[in-house]
């Protein structure tokens, strides 16, 4: 198994830890004048999403994790897992629902995902940062109501619930953020 | 800052002088790394101090010097490290560590008069190795077992490293020292801390009246360690000793072996004044006089923009 000296340690290595696969986020040296170093490091369960600090004596080796990051089509939903593709190599991966976690509501077909996989499984699953969804569901749109700033809920096809202008009908698709879950605009056709 | 210190040797008839960078020796202590480079076929490293060369002059009959140097270590970087720093290396032949931790206290004062924006570095403290574990931990380092120590980082609520020796007393009062003592040091004063359980000699010489303790002192500036000095060792025996040991630990963990100095050796023999020396991080005490949080502050470029 490939492993990692501490003098190796930088952000975003990826390393097992206690059988979970870490991030590093930061990496400290601490060292008293002269005698033994230590590294102080700040690390990502890529399972949890937790933070972590945990200390090393320098020069210790540190197992790999076997995590990479592959850009993968969503195919569909059978109720348990979500399917993902691989457009180069035409490889599928099925992820279970604590992998997708927020994801889910946020694809309904087509959409390049991020697939981080451990071993070949999937751990996390990242949206494309702006999806494009058709409204199923809000109340009706209040015409001439674009200066005022007020808001109501609208159910997009794929599961998600955002906040919109009053204006927005149902059918109309829309362009949503992710990552803040935020509308930004209305899809001109 | 240079031109305050170089004014203040100027006045005290210290000479500035000039070493060579590249060695085909170095530093055999297994916790610093030396650079390496290749020159006609022969390796030479870049200095992680000047102290070698510098007793070579001293030795030779050179009396009070100092230099500015540039020097190098591998692996180091961080908020306080950069592989790359300036170093004050300074001696004082026919001192103890004492008389010599009485004028770094005047070239402090000198510099805080004249450079310090936080307005608060003024009070140095003085305090031995084995008081600051007694006060702070309530345990005599020189006579602790490594299970005591171990015990005591438990009961402070101390992590245990991942790779911790346990049978390494050194180890445990290293990392006690960076975990509970610095951190109990007056956070805007700077401490002497001084004569190092023997195991730590490094290159000072060993107590006169107690051989459990080397005449060796550390600078900090609150927690933060801006440099080292020692009574010096000038039995070239007992050096020659210490080199060959420290490559023995070195070949036992995996290290590279380091050449030793057989110049420094030879110079020893000849004879090396009575006299006391330190090394102070430049970069680092302009850091704390000037109030910043990162080593990359203070420097024109640091390692990650050259």
């Amino acid at each position: 198994m490939a492993s990692y000296s501490t003098n190796e340690f930088k952000g975003g290595l990826k390393l097992l830890l206690d059988g979970d696969p870490v991030s590093i986020v930061e990496n400290e040296l601490v060292k008293p004048g002269k005698g033994q170093a230590f590294n102080r490091v700040k690390l990502r369960n890529l399972k949890t999403g937790r933070m972590i600090e945990k200390t090393f004596k320098s020069g210790e080796s540190v197992e790999a994790a076997d995590v990479v990051d592959v850009d993968m089509e969503f195919s569909y939903n059978d109720g348990e897992f979500w399917y993902f593709m691989d457009p180069n190599t035409f490889e599928q991966v099925g992820a279970g629902e604590s992998a997708m976690a927020d994801a889910a509501k946020w694809i309904k077909g087509q959409e390049l995902c991020t697939v981080t996989l451990w071993n070949g499984e999937p751990l996390t699953v990242t949206p494309p940062n702006f999806v494009e969804l058709a409204v199923t569901e809000t109340d009706p749109g209040l015409k001439g109501d674009t200066a005022q700033g007020g808001t109501k809920p609208a159910t997009l096809e794929s599961g998600a619930v955002v906040k919109v202008p009053l204006f927005i009908e149902e059918g109309e698709v829309l362009k949503v953020d992710t990552r803040s879950g935020e509308y930004v605009s209305r899809v001109k056709d | 800052m240079l031109q305050n210190i170089r004014a203040f040797f100027a006045q005290q008839g210290v000479l500035e002088v000039d070493t060579p960078v590249l060695s085909a020796a170095s530093i055999t202590d297994p916790h610093i790394s030396s650079f390496k480079t290749i020159y006609q076929e022969q390796v030479y490293y870049l200095q992680t101090s000047p102290e070698f060369f510098m007793k070579r002059l001293l030795a030779a009959g050179a009396g009070d010097i100092y230099q500015i140097a540039r020097v190098f270590r591998e692996d180091e970087q961080g908020h306080w490290h950069n592989p790359e720093f300036s170093m004050l290396e300074w001696y004082r032949t026919g001192q103890d560590h004492h008389g010599l931790m009485d004028e770094i206290e005047q070239l402090l004062a000198q510099l805080v008069n004249t450079l310090d924006t936080t307005g608060h570095w003024s009070v140095v403290n003085r305090i031995s190795y084995e008081q600051a574990f007694i006060d702070i931990l309530g345990i005599n380092p020189l006579d602790a077992s490594c299970a005591e120590l171990k015990h005591l980082t438990s009961k402070n609520k101390i992590e245990i490293p991942v790779g911790m020796d346990e049978e390494n007393k050194d180890m445990w009062l290293d990392w006690l020292m960076t975990q509970a003592i610095a951190p109990a040091f007056s956070k805007q004063e700077f401490t002497f801390l001084y004569d190092y359980p023997a195991s730590q000699a490094a290159l000072a010489r060993i107590g006169t009246d107690n051989p459990g303790i080397a005449h060796r002192f550390e600078i900090f500036a609150g927690e933060l360690e801006l440099g080292n000095g020692f009574y010096e060792l000038i039995d070239a025996q007992e050096q020659g000793r210490r080199f060959d040991n420290e490559n023995l630990r070195r070949q036992r963990q995996g290290q590279e072996e380091i050449p030793v100095d057989k110049n420094l050796l030879a110079a020893l023999e000849h004879g090396l004044p009575e006299c006391s020396g330190v090394a102070i991080g430049l970069d680092r005490l302009l850091m704390v006089l000037l109030g910043k949080a990162h080593i990359t502050e203070v420097v024109s470029f640091g390692i990650s923009q050259v």
